[in-house]
């Protein structure tokens, strides 16, 4: 077994209140051509809190976050969200589910064929009956929130990288979902795109009050927004904990790790900053 | 004289070889049986999708446009020409036999029953075929696909259903008018390298054409429209990797779908002649 270390600890909201998963991985296993990418993984993810999944590329960060609204399935194990199971089950039977968990996908996945308004729009339109009106008035909004406001004519081709990801994030947010599930938020941008974007995570967890499940290998982002993080190596969480707990020597795997990005471990140097 | 035995590793080897050309036989007919079982499957899919709701009737128009009107050009010149050549061969084959006024029949008949339908079915085939190869595929490597999923859309209900209906109905309208193009252009070679007039053309096709011929050449297209929607959707759908992979996709799509259309015919050519 792993030496998982769970800090039941540092979550956001009062010691006081018993911690309240809306996210539970029990003994997932998946394997892709017979190597296994997750090899016995638990996981409890807590209401309202910001989880980073950090590990190096390859590992399976992204399968992880993907079995949480049902995009992969375990080969062994369960995955339950909002204390529902979402093994086994049909995409008609996950669609309640998918509603509350939204997804920001690494590249955008915006729609090319539409535009920036049409984009946001699209979850909308989908799932509720509201005119034409107030879904403009939505989009508006949420254009706004991720600080592009006015671009609604735009196509996804005449947007930078950092664009994209901020319009892919107003259309995770367009329905309000419960869980907003990021994978590399901040890959491929510039280190001031970067800081925005992991800005703008904090930011919507606090003002949407969300859970968000951050996969990243960017430390500094990983820095800004979690609450929490896991650090997942050789198919297993190595270490769950705060960023602090992490920086001061959570596991040595982990503080490799660290140093590999640059990042002076178990020194005392840094601490998590948390805005 | 006695032959020297074959030793034991030769013997060994000789065996392994065909070991070896059993299990790619055996893995090949296993890829060939998923396929098809994929393929059938999507296609239940798509049928069940099209009688529920909700309707993308305004996609579906996008895609008659798109796949249909836009197809005309190329089917149009083709059955053209078709026409012509037709015309030309028979005024040759048959000119010791007065064959001048068997034009019309063989020239209607032909297109009508058989190389209007092939021709267009073929022509749709390769670029509508792997158009929507290309178009799904891109969608599925840049994770649009999953986006839809994770929004709870169906990408059968949204992508596949619109597409397969609007090629369904836009083959016999494609091909009727191939028809028509084909006997016009067999007419403009009656009338001016064979000096017919337009009445001899037109008893001729008047006498010998049926109603039932114009049936099973428009009925056959129907199924040849499924064939060559449901097999770009599906190749575009299993898409896996990047932009190499798209292209050997799109490839696929052209061949598989001619192929089927090919072999198609035959079986519904027999069908229809037993009716």
């Amino acid at each position: 077994m792993s030496t998982t270390h769970v800090a039941e600890t540092g979550g956001p909201g009062p010691a006081t209140e018993p911690a309240v998963p809306v996210v539970e991985f029990k003994e997932v296993w998946k394997s892709y051509a017979g190597r296994d990418i997750l090899a016995g993984v638990n996981l409890k993810i807590r209401r309202g809190e910001v989880m980073c999944i950090l590990g190096p590329s390859g590992t399976g960060k992204s399968v992880t976050l993907r079995h949480i609204n049902g995009l992969t399935m375990p080969d062994q194990g369960d995955v339950k969200v909002f204390g529902e199971s979402v093994v086994g089950h049909s995409e008609a039977e996950l669609a309640p589910v998918r509603r509350r968990v939204a997804m920001l996908f690494q590249g955008g996945a915006l729609f090319d064929s539409m535009s920036v308004e049409q984009n946001i729009a699209f979850p909308i339109v989908e799932h509720t009956d509201y005119p034409p009106e107030k879904i403009a008035v939505i989009v508006a909004e949420k254009l706004t929130m991720v600080g592009l406001p006015g671009i609604q004519n735009k196509m996804p081709s005449e947007l930078s990288g950092g664009m994209r990801k901020r319009v892919a994030l107003a259309r995770s947010i367009a329905l309000e979902p419960d869980i907003i599930l990021y994978d590399e938020p901040t890959t491929g941008l510039d280190p001031l795109s970067s800081e925005k974007i992991a800005q703008l995570i904090v930011d919507l967890n606090v003002r949407l009050q969300t859970t968000s499940v951050v996969v990243t290998h960017d430390i500094v982002a990983a820095r800004t927004v979690a609450d929490r993080l896991c650090f997942l190596h050789q198919g297993r969480f190595q270490f769950i904990g705060t960023f602090d707990e992490a920086a001061r020597g959570g596991h040595p795997v982990l503080m490799e790790y660290f140093r590999s990005m640059g990042f002076p471990c178990g020194t005392g140097v840094f601490q998590a900053v948390k805005s | 004289m006695n032959q020297p035995q074959p030793s034991a590793t030769a013997i060994f080897y000789k065996n392994l070889r065909w070991l070896r050309f059993v299990d790619r036989f055996g893995r090949k007919g296993q890829q060939i049986i998923e396929y098809i079982g994929g393929l059938a499957g999507l296609v239940a899919e798509t049928a069940t999708a099209a009688v529920s709701r909700p309707f993308y009737s305004a996609e579906v128009l996008h895609q008659m446009d798109e796949l249909g009107v836009k197809s005309l050009s190329i089917t149009g010149i083709t059955a053209l020409f078709t026409g012509m050549v037709l015309a030309l061969q028979t005024a040759y084959s048959l000119e010791a036999f007065g064959g001048k006024m068997f034009i019309g029949r063989v020239v209607s008949l032909s297109l009508v029953r058989e190389l209007g339908p092939v021709l267009t079915a073929l022509m749709v085939g390769g670029r509508v075929g792997s158009g929507i190869t290309a178009e799904l595929g891109s969608m599925t490597v840049t994770e649009q696909v999953d986006a839809l999923r994770a929004m709870a859309i169906s990408p059968t209900r949204r992508l596949v259903v619109p597409r397969v209906i609007a090629t369904v109905v836009m083959m016999p309208v494609l091909s009727a008018i191939a028809d028509l193009l084909g006997i016009l252009g067999g007419l403009l070679i009656a009338i001016l390298e064979l000096q017919m007039t337009v009445a001899d053309y037109a008893t001729s096709i008047w006498q010998q054409l049926q109603i039932s011929d114009i049936g099973s050449g428009l009925a056959k297209t129907v199924f040849f429209g499924l064939e060559i929607a449901a097999i770009g959707s599906f190749n575009g759908l299993q898409v896996q990797g990047g932009a190499a992979s798209v292209g050997r996709a799109t490839t696929r799509t052209v061949v598989l779908a001619s192929i089927c259309i090919l072999i198609s015919d035959f079986f519904l050519t027999k069908l229809f002649l037993a009716l």
